[in-house]
């Protein structure tokens, strides 16, 4: 079933071409529908919203897909993000410096990678019920930290890192692809990529080769946490200040995007690129729907409704090329 | 993965199961006692009525989505699908003053919703977590749109004894509960159709090639769900008086948490619906103890998500030392 010996190969050129997940069909869809429907979306300042958007969820989306690929999901996630970000506050509060406040909240959250990592890769437990767990404890902590209130007022430095670009791309775009070439060169180009696949494929054909499945799963959910940990950095810059419920929600979003851009959650089956297709189709659509001026609690039922559209799309697809092999 | 063929029959299973009521039960008096000896006022009459009745609201959203959890499903429009009908039969009930087109409405549209997963489960072969979570969303998004901002409120008296009211000097709600437990406990352990869904549950496709209609008992396990939602929705209704999009939205994970704390495996194939009282109890005895004790509610997500942390390691322990001394 799953490649243990043999390298995983990024997927070829031919191959992506016949498997565009659901997810890229709309995106196309929508784009010119939307651009139709009103040029002013395809101008540059909106599209850099767009990306700008898709950024920072982005990241929870990309370190998400690791998870997804070793048939876990993470749904503290989001709580994470909101706990992450009161801690990195409360440090600057405090006055620590910039970097040790990042480095507490980096170590919290990768604390708490080892904790859902532990219960899921070496006790077994499912990891739906241990992330629903630790996202009660994570929440809590940060409505204690905060008292529920926002934090604000510390150092205006990370807004500025928020706002600053590079050309004329803001840097959490940059910061959003940077991740993505890291963990596509690591999923990709790495031997602990093969693991990581292999651990959703078949983890005992894994450890029987001799290799530690249980650390490789443990690794996912820690080196995932680290990378949501410090994204919180970026997403209380877009406010200058931390909010303990801000994230709440967000990893179903992240989930959504994942699965729409065609990984499944069976056998490690997926596509890294597939959560930017799967991020940008959400993010797009919100926006489109936004200038078309459409009712925001409508908006929501579009998100529903794109997400069962794209899983079709994928079902369809799935069963024609299982028809053409 | 293992053949654990309709597990629920075998005596060591039954064991099974009935050292982990006892453990919740155990934990339960032991909280209760605990909060006694801090409070004499936990233990009186009212406030135990209060508490369950406060319990039997999670356990009916719970109810459905442990059937659908048995049969190897998952049901995360649970809350978004209260949130709908209650939505819904508020507004029934205000325009045309009558209680009983808010019932019906509340009822047709639990179940219509639940249909729609169901068939999407069924027909267009998508995973339940997905199909459900894309429901979630949409009945979400129409509830607010529906509302447009507004909170309807001030339901009418007769209504309201749905939820205030009292029966033999126990709440009204609580019988609900009861009933609703007696029934799905027939439904379960008492009917081809509960074998079958625990059979389901355990191995989907052993069950469809021993002549289990598969698709048929899926469709009707979520429709429960969506009517036992749609129930919820009502006495929601009638406690609350007043019904507005936000109201489902923070049900859906202590709901998820009643089941899974009650025993019932994520994975389909066992569980029952005593476990789920039992976990519903458990969850709001312990909101009900932070409150007493004055913990701001602050830690309130902290507090359950620790419970149902030690609830799954407690179910670990136990079924590694049985499987030891075995």
């Amino acid at each position: 079933m799953s490649v243990v010996s043999q390298p995983a190969q990024a997927p070829g050129l031919a191959f992506r071409l016949s498997s565009i997940p659901g997810a890229g069909v709309l995106l196309v869809l929508m784009l010119v529908l939307f651009t139709i429907a009103n040029p002013r979306f395809v101008s540059q300042t909106n599209l850099v919203n767009v990306g700008l958007q898709t950024s920072l969820l982005l990241m929870i989306a990309l370190p998400m897909t690791l998870i997804i690929l070793t048939e876990g999901l993470d749904l503290s996630a989001g709580a994470l993000l909101g706990l992450s970000g009161v801690i990195v506050a409360e440090a600057l509060l405090a006055g620590w410096g910039i970097f040790t406040s990042c480095a507490i909240a980096i170590v919290i959250s990768i604390a708490f990678g080892v904790l859902n990592g532990f219960l899921i890769a070496y006790l077994t437990l499912p990891a739906f019920v241990v992330t629903l767990g630790t996202m009660g404890l994570m929440q809590g902590i940060a409505l204690v930290m905060t008292n529920g209130d926002p934090v604000g007022g510390f150092t205006p430095a990370i807004e500025t890192f928020y706002r600053s670009q590079l050309g004329f791309i803001p840097t959490p775009i940059i910061v959003a692809i940077i991740l993505y070439l890291a963990l596509w060169v690591l999923l990709y180009r790495t031997r602990i990529g093969n693991y990581v696949v292999a651990v959703g494929g078949n983890k005992d054909a894994l450890r029987l080769a001799g290799i530690r499945a249980d650390l490789v799963h443990l690794a996912v959910y820690v080196f995932g946490s680290a990378i949501v940990g410090l994204s919180a950095v970026l997403l209380i810059g877009r406010t200058n200040s931390a909010h303990p419920t801000v994230g709440i929600g967000m990893e179903f979003e992240a989930i959504a995007a994942v699965v729409l851009g065609g990984t499944s959650f069976e056998k490690g089956q997926g596509w890294l690129f597939g959560a930017v297709l799967g991020a940008l189709a959400i993010t797009v659509l919100r926006n489109g729907l936004n200038i078309l001026s459409i009712d925001s609690s409508l908006q929501v039922v579009c998100i529903g409704i794109l997400l069962i559209l794209a899983l079709l799309i994928d079902q369809r697809r799935k069963q024609f090329l299982r028809q053409a092999a | 993965m293992t053949i654990s063929v309709a597990s629920s029959t075998q005596p060591a299973h039954l064991s099974a199961e009935t050292t982990a009521l006892l453990g919740r039960l155990i934990l339960i008096l032991l909280i209760a006692g605990a909060l006694t000896v801090v409070d004499p006022g936990f233990a009186s009459v009212s406030n135990l009525l209060n508490m369950l009745r406060q319990a039997s609201l999670l356990f009916l959203i719970a109810s459905g989505l442990t059937l659908v959890i048995i049969g190897g499903g998952l049901d995360l429009s649970v809350g978004a699908n209260l949130t709908l009908s209650a939505c819904l039969a508020a507004a029934a009930i205000k325009t045309t003053g009558n209680p009983w087109y808010g019932v019906v409405v509340a009822i047709v549209t639990g179940t219509l919703i639940g249909s729609v997963n169901g068939l999407m489960i069924n027909r267009l072969q998508l995973p339940p977590f997905l199909a459900t979570f894309g429901m979630l969303w949409v009945a979400q998004g129409v509830a607010y749109w529906f509302m447009a901002g507004q909170t309807i409120y001030g339901m009418p008296t007769s209504f309201r004894y749905f939820g205030t009211g009292f029966l033999l000097g126990v709440p009204l709600p609580i019988w609900i509960m009861l009933a609703v437990c007696l029934a799905c406990s027939i439904l379960l352990h008492r009917t081809t159709f509960g074998r079958e869904a625990y059979f389901m549950g355990a191995n989907q496709s052993a069950a469809f090639l021993s002549g289990v209609p598969v698709e048929r008992r899926r469709l009707l396990l979520y429709m429960l769900s969506g009517l036992t939602s749609g129930i919820a929705a009502l006495v929601y209704l009638a406690r609350l008086n007043a019904a507005e999009p936000g109201i489902g939205e923070p049900l859906l994970l202590p709901a998820i948490a009643a089941v899974l704390v009650g025993g019932t495996s994520l994975f389909g194939g066992s569980g029952n619906i005593v476990g789920t009282v039992l976990g519903a109890v458990l969850l709001t005895i312990i909101v009900n103890g932070l409150n007493l004790l004055n913990v701001a509610a602050t830690w309130h997500p902290f507090v359950n998500g620790a419970v149902v942390l030690i609830a799954i390691l407690a179910d670990l322990v136990i079924s590694q030392r049985r499987s030891g001394s075995t």
